[in-house]
């Protein structure tokens, strides 16, 4: 082997010479060869940059540790990824329509948007949601809403994922009722709840209440659902805000796995022990344009996080697991010649599937414009299903693993990961680096820098800064009826008047109770929810106990 | 007489946490020489014509990336109407379709600058429109 690198180093020195050659020729083009994590690039890579790589401790096998091609022996050869299309609109029935729409076109998994009131703990009916209502997502005020949202859908053969993170517990405690209620037991449900307040902190924006309460909120769900409903992921511990506020690829590896750890550390300072919930963390990562560097993202992702949790005493083979969710780059999607867009996401969700996401959302070609049409998320469920059905590329595990440049910019991720590390750890840990703006400060400065290069054509974007055309867009938008609100806010009053009122008052005040002591809240919130108190009700209660978050305000 | 800074705020209305642009757009007006105050997330329309006030601005930008737009820049233009601001120049920024331009052009948003814009698009525009 010695002798072998010997003799490439040796034709290496040759090889660069005739570079030299051909570049006095003909020079390279005028751009800089980075990374869009501005890492700078060779022209080539061979064994050299990889010699002091170890096969059996950096990379493995699938299944196996540290799992960086994969989590299963299998991989795509047993089961395709969950093709999970975020979606919501409006009201619960017309998102439930949507739903049933994706499913009947090959759709195996559920993803839910809410609206921002929803997001932000708020009724249909409170005046800030004036103007909000089901724009961004769907509305849902209370436990009718959800069996609405979810109305002839199987619980027990469906997963649903639902960001939601602030009110997380209570959203979740919806669903459980509802699976409930539809004769489902809870131990047989399955699904996500996003409920990862770090980077709601640091880039994604929706937060309630401060970091203490909401981190206590959070471990109680942990508790609850390996106890209750195990088949749960308790959180989602999401890059992909990150990633869309601005980051590069390297910080949301970076700050996500940081975020995943702390709670990890949280959870055990609480008294959990680490192979009890490991196992129900997950991650949601962003897809973005640079090919090459979003794969080695997700494999070194997936082997810092199994030598991270060994290190914390991990032990069973699950808690080390990566498993994680990806969405293709929606901050990449251009509201010019948005056709376009359907090429780049087809682009970033083949290297999510490289990298080896365990379920995938591609965004749709309007997004840049509104909430997706529905021919418009047709084809992007179609794009995921060319790719599966069509390329090939799921016949191999991890088929990228050995080429030089991926091995060596997987390194290179790991690298500048643990450098964020230690920089967060001279903060004082995730919690003092958000309250002194640390990840925002990073974050904003790489999205200004982007935009510059954008502006001044260092970066290259079709059909914006180069071939651009001066008609505008003209594709058919979903729009939200208006009518929709009308009809929520009367549900909500007939709710309102309808339920035994004492019964949710008397939810509501032992939540309350609950909530300035110590205890578990989840039983509390589900008591609530089952007796049809509002999310709003039952946030309003929390706020009052947990008071609410002010970030501080950077630029 | 010395010119004196165009002053901006650039104002986040409603629950929209899409904080990307309306913290890229400040720099690169602070960057251009203006003075920039930026409000933070989750403003009332209310609170985003207080502050343009106090602040004695020239522009306000309104960054939305929610769909509410039709709602919130509305409200934002009625309380700028009733303390007699109409004289601030009011831009918006987001996602905010086509068919929607000329019913925010009629009450009142001078120009909506969408995704793609270039930054000295609106560095000009501003510098263009103000007196100063």
């Amino acid at each position: 082997m010695k002798k072998e690198i010997a003799q490439i180093k040796k034709e290496r020195e040759k090889w660069d010479i005739q570079v030299q050659n051909s570049l006095q020729k003909k020079p390279e083009r005028n751009r800089k060869f980075t990374t869009l994590s501005d890492i700078p690039l060779s022209g080539l890579y061979t064994p050299l940059d990889t010699q002091d790589m170890d096969y059996p401790t950096d990379l493995g096998f699938p299944g196996k540790e540290p799992y960086t091609r994969g989590i299963h022996p299998t991989m795509y050869r047993a089961r395709l990824w969950t093709m999970r299309q975020f979606a919501g609109f409006g009201t619960a029935e017309e998102t439930n329509q949507r739903y049933k729409y994706l499913l009947s076109h090959g759709e195996t998994g559920l993803s839910v948007a809410f609206d921002y009131p929803t997001l932000y703990g708020y009724d249909t009916d409170h005046p800030l949601a004036k103007g909000e209502f089901g724009k961004c997502g769907v509305a849902i005020s209370s436990l009718q809403d959800m069996e609405i949202l979810m109305d002839g859908i199987p619980l027990d053969k469906i997963t649903t994922s639902m960001t939601i993170n602030g009110p997380a517990a209570i959203l979740w405690a919806m669903y459980i009722a509802t699976a409930e209620k539809q004769g489902m037991p809870k131990d047989q449900i399955g699904g996500t709840i996003q409920n990862d307040i770090l980077k709601e902190y640091i880039a994604q924006k929706s937060f309630i209440f401060p970091p203490t309460p909401s981190m206590r909120l959070i471990i109680d769900t942990f508790e609850y659902g390996f106890k209750h409903v195990p088949q749960w992921n308790t959180i989602s511990i999401s890059g992909y805000h990150i990633r869309e506020a601005g980051s590069t690829a390297v910080q949301e590896l970076a700050f996500t796995l940081a975020d995943g750890l702390a709670y990890v550390r949280a959870a055990m300072n609480r008294g959990l022990a680490i192979d009890d919930f490991a196992y129900r963390l997950s991650f949601f990562f962003n897809s973005h344009n640079d090919f090459f560097e979003e794969i080695a993202k997700f494999r070194a992702a997936r082997r810092i996080w199994a030598r991270e949790m060994k290190k914390l005493g991990a032990q069973k083979p699950r808690s080390l697991w990566m498993r994680f969710h990806t969405q293709t780059a929606g901050c990449t999607l251009t509201a010019q010649q948005p056709e376009n867009n359907i090429v780049r996401v087809a682009l970033q969700g083949l290297a999510a599937v490289l990298g080896g996401t365990q379920s995938l959302h591609t965004n749709s070609m309007d997004e840049a414009l509104a909430l997706p049409s529905k021919k418009a998320v047709r084809i992007a469920l179609r794009t995921q299903q060319i790719i599966a059905e069509e390329t090939g590329v799921t016949h191999t595990i991890d088929p990228l693993g050995g080429s030089y440049y991926l091995e060596w910019l997987t390194n290179q991720m790991e690298e500048e990961t643990y450098h964020y590390f230690e920089k967060i750890e001279t903060l004082g840990g995730v919690i003092p680096a958000i309250e002194k703006a640390f990840f925002q400060k990073e974050i904003a400065k790489s999205a200004y820098r982007y935009q510059k290069e954008i502006d001044q054509k260092q970066r290259i974007v079709i059909g914006v800064n180069e071939y651009a055309l001066d008609e505008p867009p003209a594709i058919p938008l979903l729009k939200i009826d208006a009518e929709g609100e009308k009809r929520q806010l009367a549900r909500l009053k007939k709710l309102r008047a309808d339920r035994n009122k004492e019964k949710a008052d008397r939810a509501l005040l032992s939540l309350q109770r609950a909530a300035k002591g110590n205890e578990n809240l989840m039983p509390y919130i589900l008591t609530s929810v089952h007796a049809y108190a509002t999310l709003g009700e039952i946030c309003n209660v929390l706020r009052n106990v947990f008071g609410e978050y002010q970030e501080p305000i950077i630029y | 007489m010395t010119k004196k800074n165009i002053r901006v705020l650039v104002a986040k209305p409603g629950l929209d946490g899409h904080d990307r642009g309306a913290k890229v757009v400040s720099r690169a007006l602070r960057d251009a020489g203006m003075e920039v105050i930026y409000t933070g997330l989750h403003q009332t329309p209310k609170q985003i014509v207080e502050t343009a006030v106090q602040e004695d601005v020239d522009v306000i930008g309104l960054s939305l990336l929610s769909g509410a737009h039709l709602t919130l820049f509305q409200n934002v233009m009625n309380c700028l109407k009733k303390r007699g601001m109409e004289h601030i120049l009011v831009t918006g920024g987001g996602i905010i379709p086509q068919e929607d331009l000329d019913e925010l052009k009629k009450i009142g948003i001078k120009r909506v600058f969408g995704p793609g814009t270039p930054i000295d698009t609106i560095v000009d525009y501003i510098q263009g429109s103000v007196n100063k």
